[in-house]
């Protein structure tokens, strides 16, 4: 009897495989869709259907299916999510991801499937070191290189103590260690504060200005940034200056404005790509956006944009064939597409080799406050976890 | 250690202890006198400080927007507990938790919709936007000298209501013995409109005053409900006075924990050990107090007397 049910079971299941899956490229894209954080996910969904419209709905012979799910916020969402994606829905390819924690939680379910899992902003050290797999790809950063690229500003403008202050969690230790790797004057004080519940910084405000740094350096992403730089302000502190990454960003900036915090216009951070920057690829993407969205793309945007046709190349130049992942792969690792950030090419551990930039908060034409691309600070740098990775 | 920074720290630990206490007061008075567990009261955090928001930006005035912010926070609260609240207050602890819940998703939703997910940021006015400086080091933020004051004035306001008026009676009444109040003839219905007008309000103020310091946005009750119910547990569900102490007491281990723990750390362990270990142990701290507390007094510090 058992052995009857079995026959019947393969039969069923020889049956139910789609034919129709290799008319369609399914891409599951998880971000975070609810909370206070919603605003990052919602400008990568954004990027997302743009990308979509300017293909046409089309990557080479095949339709494109992109499932949107929300991680909450929430590594355990994050894996709960992914796992639908990849049990219910079949995709052929996971992307997105903001927050390395949830990244964490998640990439094993999609990387033990055997299929591609592509993160679109988080770049925990763990997955470009020795947790480095044949099918992840990032196409952002490591999350060290940013804050290296600040500790290298730092330098160069002669800062010999510095206050450090991020949120207590993986890609907030990536940040701080990033900056200590490259900084070379001496850190006189470290907080490490709560995640993402702590959003009154009043104790370690006071500490800052007990210890005296001549430059304070934040990672604090989506709406704590403000808060923040607010606090600082109104706890007397603005005369020292403050260097952060990714913290102040297109989707923030609006909110800045509107609360006319001015003491932000001409500060510094780093960053792999602005609005500004002059190749046609990100000229096109640029236009586009703000004539679709009416506003500027924040570089969570630019990474999903460039995700999508990371994507894509590969696809066309496996023909469509997804089934066979080695070939797939192969193709992703050449990354042959047009970057809106210029020049993209991937290391050994799937992470991109690219330049960082300096870069300036600035009023536009419109009297709308963005960002503008300054000097070269890190040219085409390499992650320094790339070297722990065998594949 | 250093005096001015000592002085400082004691005063944020007091600014962060009054602002739980606005927000408790409410959650201890509708759980000890209607035995009501609501945990959308952080909504009404939440809807008080984009009120006030709002209002600030129509009217271009702070002021202004919060005293319009006040009733409307108010009506609000009433208009909820008319339609919705009212029809738990007889049903179990279950049913009233899975209730309020709901009300938290439909309200960040509902705010999401009405004012989008970016939030709203204020400034503050320029008569509020300084710091004050005393003695050669000590600098406080104006503000936040307003947010103590302005927190111990209705912790004082209230502790004199709940004291020495009728209505103060009344809910001392009903948090000791809720039947007994009905049947000596109280209009039950209106004391529980009452008191949970005034805890909304509180709460609305709340979430007024943190708006200008952070920002008014969706989801910012929960990152606070939590807290407010060690509050509550420490203080005694019911006593206002328990609140305020618990609150207080809260500040400032929370504030002195991320003030000084690593400091402190640093002198037992290494400085890799240290900086893991400090952040996990001071936001363990105030769990380690309410644990310590409850094995002593399991109804908290001061427990309202008589029957539950």
């Amino acid at each position: 009897m058992c052995r009857y049910l079995l026959v019947l079971w393969a039969l069923i299941s020889i049956l139910s495989t789609p034919a129709v899956a290799s008319e369609t490229v399914r891409i599951g894209f998880v971000t975070t869709l609810t909370t206070g954080a919603a605003v990052i996910g919602e400008d990568m969904r954004d990027a997302v259907k743009l990308a979509l419209d300017v293909m046409n709905g089309k990557m080479g012979p095949l339709k494109v299916e992109v499932i949107f799910e929300n991680d909450a916020f929430n590594p355990q969402t994050g894996k709960q999510v992914t796992e639908k994606l990849i049990k219910r829905d079949e995709v052929d390819v996971v992307a997105g991801y903001i927050w390395s924690h949830v990244l964490l939680a998640s990439a094993p379910v999609v990387l033990r499937s055997g299929k591609v899992l592509i993160s679109v902003n988080a770049g925990p050290s763990k997955l470009a070191g020795a947790g480095c797999h044949p099918n992840f790809f990032n196409v952002s950063w490591q999350n060290d290189q940013i804050p290296m690229a600040m500790g290298e500003v730092l330098n160069r403008r002669g800062v010999k103590s510095l206050y450090v202050i991020a949120p207590n969690y993986a890609a907030g230790k990536d940040m701080v260690a990033g900056v200590e790797r490259t900084f070379r004057g001496v850190v006189v004080g470290k907080d490490m504060t709560a995640w993402p519940d702590q959003i009154d910084w009043s104790a370690e405000l006071t500490k800052v200005r007990a210890t005296k740094p001549e430059a304070v350096f934040i990672f604090y992403p989506g709406k704590h940034g403000l808060s923040f730089i607010k606090q600082y302000t109104q706890a007397g502190l603005a005369d020292i200056p403050l260097y952060s990454v990714f913290t102040i960003d297109a989707l923030s900036l609006p909110r800045f404005q509107e609360a006319g915090m001015e003491e932000i216009l001409g500060t510094d951070m780093t960053m792999f790509w602005a609005p500004d920057m002059g190749n046609i690829k990100n000229k096109e993407f640029v236009e586009r956006f703000k004539s679709k969205y009416g506003r500027y793309p924040s570089f969570y945007a630019a990474q999903s944009y460039d995700a999508m046709f990371l994507i894509k190349s590969a696809v066309e130049a496996v023909e469509g064939d997804l089934d066979d992942v080695k070939a797939f792969r192969a193709s992703l690792e050449k990354a042959d597409f047009d970057s809106v950030r210029g020049e993209f090419k991937f290391g050994p551990n799937h992470f991109p080799i690219q330049n960082f930039y300096t870069r300036t908060v600035v009023r536009d034409s419109e009297d709308v406050w963005t960002t503008s691309l300054g000097e070269v600070v890190l040219q085409q740098h390499a992650d320094v976890h790339a070297s722990e990775c065998k594949m | 250690m250093d005096i001015v920074l000592f002085i400082e720290q004691v005063l944020n630990g007091l600014q962060l202890g009054v602002l739980l206490f606005l927000l408790a007061a409410g959650l201890t008075l509708v759980f000890g006198i209607m035995n009501f567990i609501n945990l959308a009261h952080g909504s009404i955090y939440m809807i008080g400080a984009f009120f006030a928001a709002y209002l600030t930006r129509l009217t271009e005035s702070f002021a202004l927007g919060i005293l319009l912010a006040l009733p409307a926070v108010v009506f609000f609260a009433l208009v909820l507990e008319r339609l919705v609240l009212r029809k738990f207050y007889e049903r179990d602890h279950l049913d009233q938790v899975l209730a309020t819940f709901g009300l938290i998703l439909f309200f960040n939703e509902g705010i999401r919709l009405i004012w989008g997910s970016g939030g709203i940021a204020i400034e503050l006015p320029t008569y509020l936007d300084g710091f004050i400086v005393l003695g050669s080091d000590l600098v406080i933020s104006t503000y936040r000298l307003v947010i103590v004051c302005v927190g111990l004035v209705v912790a004082i306001s209230l502790y004199g209501l709940v004291t020495y008026t009728r209505l103060g009676m009344l809910i001392r009444a009903g948090a000791s013995n809720r039947r007994m109040v009905g049947l000596l003839g109280v209009n039950v219905d209106v004391l529980f409109a009452v008191v949970f007008s005034i805890g909304a309000m509180l709460a609305g103020l709340a979430g007024m005053l943190i708006a200008p310091i952070g920002q008014a946005q969706v989801g910012m009750g929960e990152q606070v409900l939590i807290l407010c119910f060690v509050v509550i547990v420490i203080g005694g569900i019911g006593s206002i006075r328990g609140a305020f102490i618990a609150a207080i007491l809260i500040g400032f281990i929370d504030t002195m924990g991320r003030a000084y723990f690593d400091v402190l750390l640093l002198k037992i362990l290494t400085v890799n050990a240290a900086e893991t270990a400090g952040p996990a142990l001071s936001s363990m701290g105030v769990y380690l107090l309410m644990a310590g507390i409850l094995v002593f007094r399991p109804r908290g510090l001061f427990p309202a007397q008589g029957v539950k």
